[in-house]
């Protein structure tokens, strides 16, 4: 990153390697274009290198033009590439949502939504579509733009390494491609929110080493002794899931022309790597990397400190330690052997005290700024999601135990679970992060309209409320019929009577995503006007700041 | 709090705040995970195991890749109800070669541990390609274009070797004649003598008679669809073990 270079060609040294990392990488998907065995395998490395390709060229032209601009100015913070992944957010969001709310029709009417010669619409393909595209693509990018921002702003650093975290961005757009089209074609490994095959899954791990690469550097160049408690949640996230990543995808591809790949591990103990996975995705994506975006927008939004510092040491390690042993509850009453289920429900119950003690931290933190609850619709989404985060911590505990486990397992109660997890919890702190990161970093004096954030919320809040109370019906309804008897000591009902009964509860579902999503697709129009900088409604134009923009392009003492 | 105090420690050094994350979130999965590798009760000792037929290897390829374990599991839960609607509920060893595993997590319909020699292979073909002409009620998808498809299986052999290579117990004869296996499986008339090799072959590594199932599955005898695998894996599931030879009650069997 020396001057010298710049000046002389517009490449510095963390381009180059970007730039050599992706030539290798075009090197070796023509190879396997030209060794593919099978179809799929063909079209997925050409679409990878036409993709890297085009990446290669796009960063020759805009190095080209750079002249004696320095383009990693190290006085500035990297405000661009989190502006970027705004609105990346909100393309996957927008995106997931409504695959989920085309699955969700095809379940309540198959006939209209059932498409005989696609195959690749049909709903075993497009769930792990919805599924990633939610978690993965939306959550994922929102991660990606807040972690960058918030290590930032709370080292008071640039990003590190100049080109490559923009690497880390476009090389995970490129993972979330590759996935999807792999789910619509029916490349797929099975294993529940980690589907991609063996090759997507290298390329991921090549990005997310990068990811930590970047945030460490960070974390290294900052100005402050002390790194921010944001940053340990942002830490535990990056490292933990590379972790998880790794182990439940290790595989052994057919040959490398072929995307087709068996796991190392089979049966019970992959089941039981499977739900380490799955389980700890849940923990360590949606719970800690969310903690680390609570724990700088509400307290920057609301301008008071978090609320207790020792309460934030102890939930951390209590939560990261705890949450890795839970994965077990999700195999109750299978052929796991049973001291492992039963450490997994133990550890999920102990798991309950962890996550409050989070959701108080930031709850608190609005102590002395209550109004705030009232006056700025943004606050509100944040807190009502700590609300949900609490209610559905407190649901996961009570469905580990396994008692409760054999009713609600296999049914739609799980299904409500996650949703008001991923809907009110994820979601809403998202789309708060979103609001307060748009106004700040287009250094907006406020939101192009609040009135629509008031909007966006109620409709969102009566949609995720639609969307649990039908799955709890329907998943409770079903649970007792499958173990119900007549008088006679027979069962009384055929399955197919079961998924009958849930039409409605389906039809009641499909109404709450629909709301949802009406909600998101206010938001994106409102968060795109603020950031072209049309003038703000329905407000007096004495009106006050909603809230003070904390980012100045260039370096200030940290916040 | 002394303790509170030394945590200041960990913030000011990023390297020991990553390194004791790294200890505290792998301590769980080592102490649950690991002992399932070695312990031998893991997986229960049952009579009838074998690595799935080439076929019903392609057809299991196709239940992946179609998704099926979304909405289907593979895990019949030691409970009255389910052991009375679906069968005897499900072992370990059962699912032993499965690379991954199928247990699933949601019955949107219902469980598949057990539904081989439940329907007939007709009743199968039709509910595949139109399963509400047979359950008005049902909210599946269509799969006709799986009887449409002819099966792609030049390169099965690879597969059966990257399988043994992560410990599925395929015999080098059982890899050279994949292909041969594979269509002597689906049609009996023309590969008269094959079928008898491929029987003695699989028979030999259940340990038992009767596991491999030989006919058309389709009624298409045209040529071997991606029905006809699917039909296959889906006629074999859970019909391997010979649960005579399992004692629930068996020390080693008490988990």
């Amino acid at each position: 990153m020396s001057t010298t270079t710049l000046r002389k060609g517009g490449m510095d040294t963390s381009t180059v390697i970007v730039a050599t990392m992706l030539g290798i990488f075009a090197i070796l998907a023509v190879f396997i274009a030209g060794n593919a065995t099978d179809r799929l395998m063909g079209i997925h490395a050409t679409v990878f290198f036409a993709a890297v390709a085009a990446w290669l060229l796009g960063i020759g032209l805009w190095a080209g033009k750079l002249g004696d601009r320095d383009p990693f100015d190290q006085t500035k913070y990297e405000d661009t590439l989190v502006k970027f992944g705004i609105f990346t957010s909100m393309f996957w969001g927008i995106a997931g949502f409504l695959v989920g709310i085309v699955i969700a029709l095809q379940l309540t009417w198959p006939n209209i939504f059932y498409f005989e010669q696609w195959g690749f619409t049909n709903f075993g393909r497009l769930r792990p579509l919805h599924t990633s595209a939610v978690i993965f693509a939306f959550g994922g990018n929102v991660l990606l733009a807040t972690s960058f921002h918030v290590v930032q702003r709370t080292t008071r650093a640039r990003l590190f390494g100049g080109m490559l975290p923009w690497f880390v961005f476009w090389g995970y757009q490129l993972f979330i491609v590759i996935a999807a089209t792999g789910y619509l074609m029916g490349i797929t490994q099975s294993k529940e929110y980690a589907e991609p095959e063996w090759y997507a899954d290298l390329w991921l791990t090549v990005v997310w080493v990068a990811y930590l690469l970047v945030f460490l550097g960070t974390l290294w160049k900052r100005k402050e002794p002390h790194i921010y408690v944001a940053n340990w949640f942002y830490l535990s996230f990056i490292v933990t899931i590379a972790m998880l990543h790794i182990v439940n995808n290790l595989s052994l591809p057919v040959s490398l022309g072929s995307s087709k790949s068996y796991q190392l591990f089979a049966g019970v103990q992959d089941a039981l790597t499977q739900w380490w996975y799955g389980h700890n995705a849940v923990g360590f994506f949606l719970t800690t990397g969310f903690l680390a975006i609570m724990y700088y927008f509400i307290p920057k939004r609301v301008e008071r400190p978090v609320y207790s510092y020792r309460l934030s040491i102890v939930h951390f390690w209590s939560l990261i330690f705890i949450y890795i042993w839970a994965g077990p509850h999700h195999l109750h009453y299978t052929a796991l052997p049973q001291w492992a289920q039963t450490l997994g429900m133990t550890f999920s119950i102990m798991l309950w005290m962890p996550s409050w003690g989070g959701m108080i931290n930031g709850v608190m933190t609005l102590s002395g700024a209550w109004d705030k609850l009232r006056t700025d619709p943004v606050v509100r989404m944040m807190i009502v999601s700590l609300a949900f985060y609490g209610m559905s911590t407190f649901e996961g505990p009570l469905m580990s135990v396994r008692a409760v486990n054999s009713l609600s397992h296999y049914t739609e109660w799980g299904i409500g679970h996650v949703h008001s997890g991923a809907l009110g919890w994820v979601g809403f702190i998202s789309f708060g992060a979103l609001y307060c990161l748009t106004q700040w970093l287009w250094k907006r004096k406020s939101l192009y309209s609040v009135a629509l954030v008031e909007w966006h919320f109620w409709l969102a809040t009566i949609g995720i409320v639609f969307y649990m109370v039908s799955m709890w019906f329907a998943g409770i309804t079903e649970g007792l019929m499958w173990r119900a008897y007549n008088e006679f000591g027979f069962l009384e009902y055929s399955f197919v009577e079961t998924v009958e009964a849930k039409h409605i509860s389906y039809i009641i579902r499909m109404a709450g995503g629909l709301l949802y999503f009406s909600g998101a697709a206010i938001m994106v129009y409102n968060l795109v006007r603020t950031a072209i900088g049309h003038e703000r409604i329905n407000q007096p134009a004495s009106a006050p700041s909603v809230s003070s923009p904390p980012a100045a392009a260039s370096l200030q003492p940290a916040e | 709090m002394g303790l509170m105090n030394n945590h200041g420690v960990l913030e000011r050094h990023s390297l020991l705040l990553t390194i004791g994350i790294l200890i505290t979130v792998s301590i769980g999965g080592i102490i649950q995970m690991a002992p399932l590798f070695y312990m031998e009760n893991t997986i229960e000792k049952v009579e009838g195991m074998r690595p799935y037929t080439p076929l019903e290897l392609a057809g299991r390829n196709i239940y992946i890749r179609e998704g099926c374990y979304v909405c289907h599991s593979q895990m019949v839960r030691p409970l009255r109800d389910e052991v009375e609607r679906y069968g005897h509920y499900s072992l370990a060893a059962e699912s032993m070669y499965d690379h991954p595993f199928q247990w699933g997590s949601k019955r949107t319909g219902p469980d598949l541990a057990r539904v081989g020699g439940k329907y007939s292979d007709e009743w199968h073909l039709d509910h595949l390609i139109d399963p509400r002409a047979l359950v008005p009620e049902s909210i599946m998808p269509p799969y006709a274009f799986l009887a449409e498809k002819s099966l792609d299986y030049e390169n099965i052999a690879q597969d059966l070797k990257a399988l043994r290579m992560v410990g599925v117990d395929y015999t080098d004869e059982m890899i050279e004649n994949a292909v041969i296996d594979l269509e002597a499986q689906v049609d009996p008339d023309i590969y008269f003598d094959e079928q008898d090799a491929l029987v003695a072959r699989y028979t030999e590594a259940a340990g038992r008679e009767g596991t491999v199932q030989i006919r058309d599955f389709d009624r298409d005898p045209d040529r071997i669809t991606e029905m006809d695998a699917l039909i296959a894996y889906l006629q074999m599931t859970g019909t391997l073990v010979d649960f005579s030879t399992y004692e629930a009650e068996d020390l080693m069997n008490r988990r």
